[in-house]
This record gives C-alpha cells, structure tokens and sequence, in this order.
C-alpha cells in the first residue's frame, strides 16, 4: 500500500490532482473481486452454458447429444404445453401487476390524507408483503377451499354459492391473482413515500386555479409518480414472470393444467424428466419474453414517464 | 384545514373523512383475515374442521394440534437447519456486498461506473437462466445434497444488495474520509472504522431481506436437497403437507408456527423494514 505511509505528509490539492491513484484502484479491484468472480462463476458462464446446453439433448447420465435447434422447434410447434404454460403465465403477469398497482396507489392516496393511525394501518397493509413461500401458499390452499374455505364461507353469508376456486380451471388463474393482491402492500410503501414527496405547493397551485380532486390526480400526483410506477412494473414483470412456489404448493398446475406456470413446467423438464438441454431452452425463451417485455415498457416510458429537472418539450 | 390537499380528496367534510376510514378499515380487515382463518383452524378438533358452514371461534379450542404438529414436522431438525443457512448466506450476502459496495461508492478507479452498470443488469436478470447451469456445476464438484450450493453464491455478494449499500454510501459526506485519510488510517481503514459505522441503517436492512428472502427460499433447497433430514422448515412444510395433506388444523399450527419468526422480526424492525424498500423502490 503506497498511499497510506505518505499521505499524511502529502498536501491533498496534489493527491486528489493524480486522476485515479494506483493505490486506490488496486484496493478497489480487490474489493469487488469477489462479485466479479462470482459474476462469471454464477451469472456469464451459466448463461453461456444454458445457450450451448440449449442445442442439445441431454439427461446427464449420458453425454449431451448436438441437436441444433430442435428444442426449439418442440417448443414452438410441437410441445403444446410450453406455449400454453407460457400464455398463462403471461395472462397471470397482465392482469396481476396492473391490478396491485392500481389498488397500492389507492391505499397509498387514502393512508395519504393526514388521518390518525397512519402507521398502524401502514403495519397492517404492510404485513403480508415479507410473508411468502410454502407457509403462505398452504394459507390459500385452505382459504381458496371450495367446500370448507373462507372465501366461500363468506360468500355463503352472503347468499352466493362460490365457484371450486383452485379445483376449477375456468378460477384457478383469477385464485392466484387474488392471492398476490394481499400482498399489495410492498409496492404501497413505496408509493405513500412517493407521495409524501410531492410537495404541497404543487396542489395549492392547482387548487387555487380550481382543478378538482380528478385533476389534480390526473396532473400532479400521477406525473410525480410515474417513475416509481415505471420501477414497480419493470419490478413486476421480472418477479410476477417466475412464479413457481405458490403454484407448486396450492395446485401443481393443476386442474388439467390451468395453472401449469412457465417456471413449474421448466422445473419438471429439468428436474423430473432430467431434459436438461430442454429446459435450457426453456429458460432462454422466458429470458427474451422477459426481456422484450421490458424493453417494450422503456420504449413507452417518454410518452409517460415524467422526470422532474427534465425538460419535456 | 386543508387536509386532503395531498390526494385532492376533499376532506373538509366528515363524510370525506368516515369514507377513508371506512375504506382503510375495510381493507385491513381483508388483509387479516387470512391469518385469523389460520389461527382459528390452527385451534380446531379435526372433525371441526371439516364442518360447513364453518366456525370462526373454535369450540373446544385444541391446543395440542401445536406440539403435534411441531413434533411430526420435525421442527427442531428443520429449524436448526434453517438458522445454519439463513446465518451463513447472511454473514457472505451482507460482508461481500459491502466491501463491493464500497468499492463502486468510494474509490476512484478506471472501469467502476462501466463495471457498475453490469451489477444493475445482473439485478434484472431472472435466476432462471443461470438455474440449469448452476445446478450441474454443484453436482458436478459433488455438492448436491449439501448446503453448499445454497451457501457458496452469497458468499460473492448479491446485485441487489451492492445497489442498495452502495446508493447509502454515496450519501455519506467525504469530509470525515479526508481527515482520517489525513490522519494516516488507510482506505481500508476509512471503510472499516468510518464508513460502516455510519451505515448501520442500511446494513440492517439488508440484513433483514436476506434473513426474510432465504428464511422464505423454498426453490433452491427444493433442487439442491433430497435427504429429509437436511431439509429447511420451508421443505419441511411440503414434506409435512404431503404426509398430513389433510389435517388442515396441523398444516395451519405449522405453518403459523414458521411464519411467526419473520412477524416477530418485522414488529420489532419495522421502521428499517419499510425504510430500505422505500429507498430501493423509491430512489
């Protein structure tokens, strides 16, 4: 280490003139040493690997078979459950990610509104977001129950025969859009910040030009939001995209696979049937379909985005 | 007053005000009701279970389905194995990340901000491109069924993590760093006695979301696990519900039982629980 001895004898004005200090960039390479082996170790070799595994047949106890592009084929055309488990996850990730944005930005506006027991309520909306995995999904499964379950016994007070939930295909996907919507408040954090930094001046502007609450929603607060809305769907997508653990516990894809998710269907190929370059390619297909999704949002981002200290012509 | 300027609800009027009581009320009684459905079944005698339309208040109240179900998970097994894992990938997600954190924050160096934008794209890169690849490279060095491939990869830092230190670094004045710097400690020095100490809000955070994300981690010790005995609470769950798939009242106990850790952890460390996602979502 060369800069510690003589540094203090150094004037700073003369160190900090040298643009990077030779010192100081060996420390630092060896301080991120660790991400950046760890980054080829576990994130570049493994996506190589799964590209070149996806060109092959492969079931591990025998050497992997060069079929070009074969997977492929089986996957677009021949293979009428990678497509479908694709659309559903799909569908389920549309209807999801709108749907907990619109009801967190509600309960944000309302917890927004100098009531009492803001951080009481914040607690409670809040709770259900660090809850998840097989604990949760058990949960639901005996919620969701058609003959002894909450839902349905809550219908019943009301007079309404309730449908078969997770045992009916037509229910299945709208069963696991009412269960990520409990946990809409991890985005509502988020966006109760957002708003407590609007400031105030911007509605006293708009109140006094007489805009009502629509507007004044429409023009203040949801332009200020936007980019937290812009991270929370990018956010969304990746995470909605990968749902395995809940659909492994409540319905293993059932009823006649209505529920088989992308990832559950890559988890049987890859690790019950052992077709490694199958589900290789599997993994590729959801990797672009993720990747077109997001890169589609960020085109459509200037048209709706609004970043403050951004001139928008 | 002018309450209600911040939403442009106009909250002048009481009924304004009883609306978003009712409203806020309303939900929270949807959001707790899945957990008091839990712990209403968790109590119940099994052919009380089984009665429609259901009870609400079990009668009798059995609470002996706990240690029954704790006993039959096996609870002590799991969560011994549980409390190894989510400590060891704690300790490696939280040390690694800092000191990378630190690195991309503090320091000056050739390549740091082009390296930077690298650890923001493998953020967005879903694990299951790499999932396949990863699992034969364990396999292949023989640690399939060790905790190993559930340990090693925190031990490299993880993206998400650096993002969020590094962002609370950045917000740290410089002054303090010169006048150690000048006082002869080292950069390193800097990092361990100044730098850290200063970020105690963060590092907290941090330490919670690896604590709650691999307490809650059902996919990879799904994958990497196959001996019952090594399994985490979250695969014992799934063992259990395909052994007792319908003692709901058991299957309720337990998995209260394994939620309980993580509601503990956020009454106590809510403030630093809402603070970190606010500032990863937010900024």
């Amino acid at each position: 280490m060369n800069i510690s001895v003589p540094s203090r004898f150094l004037p700073t004005r003369s160190t900090r003139a040298m643009k990077f200090n030779r010192g100081e960039t060996r420390l630092a390479w060896a301080m991120v040493s660790p991400w950046l082996a760890g980054f080829f170790i576990f994130t570049a070799f493994p996506m190589v690997a799964s590209l070149v595994l996806s060109f092959t047949e492969w079931d591990i106890l025998t050497p992997p078979k060069f079929v070009g592009l074969e997977n492929y084929h089986r996957m677009f055309f021949v293979d009428k459950y990678a497509m479908h488990s694709l659309k559903i996850t799909v569908v389920f990730s549309v209807v999801s990610i709108p749907l907990n944005i619109v009801f967190g930005l509600a309960i944000a506006m309302l917890l927004n509104t100098n009531i009492r027991g803001l951080s009481t309520f914040r607690t409670i909306y809040y709770l259900p977001a660090i809850l998840s995995g097989v604990a949760v999904a058990l949960m639901w499964r005996w919620i969701f129950s058609s003959d002894f379950g909450l839902i349905n016994a809550a219908l019943n007070v009301v007079g309404i025969q309730g449908p078969a939930w997770l045992a009916d295909r037509a229910w299945v996907i709208p069963s696991f859009v009412v269960m990520r919507l409990w946990s809409v408040g991890g985005g509502m954090v988020i966006y109760l910040a957002g708003l407590q930094s609007i400031p105030t001046d911007l509605y006293e502007a708009a109140e006094i030009d007489g805009a009502n609450w629509w507007r004044r929603i429409r023009h203040i607060t949801l332009p200020m939001l936007s980019p937290t809305i812009f991270f929370q769907l990018i956010v969304g997508v990746i995470f909605s995209m990968q749902i395995f653990t809940e659909a492994f516990i409540m319905t293993n894809g059932g009823p006649a696979n209505a529920s088989l998710f992308f990832i559950l269907y890559l988890y049987r190929k890859a690790f019950q049937d052992f077709q490694m370059g199958y589900a290789s390619a599997l993994a590729w297909l959801l990797f672009v379909v993720i990747l077109l999704f997001t890169v589609a949002l960020f085109r459509t981002a200037k048209f709706w985005v609004y970043y403050e200290g951004e001139a928008n012509e | 007053m002018r309450t209600g300027l911040f939403i442009g609800l106009n909250m002048r009027n009481a009924v304004g005000k009883a609306v978003v009581y009712g409203l806020l009320g309303g939900g929270s009684i949807v959001i707790l009701m899945p957990f008091a459905w839990m712990i209403s079944t968790s109590l119940k005698d099994l052919s009380h279970v089984f009665r429609w339309p259901p009870e609400f208040i079990p009668d009798p109240i059995v609470l002996e389905n706990y240690p029954k179900a704790l006993t039959k998970l096996p609870f002590d097994l799991y969560l011994g194995n549980t409390l190894l894992i989510v400590g060891a990938t704690l300790i490696g997600e939280l040390g690694v990340s800092a000191v990378v954190a630190y690195a991309f924050s503090r320091l000056r160096w050739r390549g740091r901000d082009a390296l930077f934008i690298v650890v923001l794209a493998t953020m967005m890169l879903p694990r299951q491109v790499t999932l396949i690849p990863d699992f034969l490279i364990f396999r292949y060095f023989g640690m399939y069924d060790t905790y190993w491939p559930l340990v090693i990869p925190s031990w490299f830092g993880n993206p998400f993590y650096i993002f969020l230190i590094r962002q609370y670094f950045m917000t740290i004045s410089r002054e303090l760093d010169e006048a150690a710097l000048l006082d002869g400690c080292s950069k390193f020095g800097v990092f361990w006695r100044i730098t850290l100490p200063l970020s105690t809000p963060v590092l907290a955070a941090v330490a919670i979301f690896s604590f709650q994300y691999h307490w809650n981690d059902f996919f990879r010790p799904l994958i990497f696990l196959s001996d019952t005995d090594k399994a985490t609470l979250a695969l014992g769950l799934r063992y259990f519900q395909g052994t007792y798939g319908t003692e709901w009242n058991s299957l309720m106990a337990a998995s209260l039982v394994v939620m309980l850790p993580l509601i503990i952890v956020f009454f106590f460390a809510q403030r630093i629980f809402i603070q970190g996602v606010v500032f990863t979502g937010y900024k």
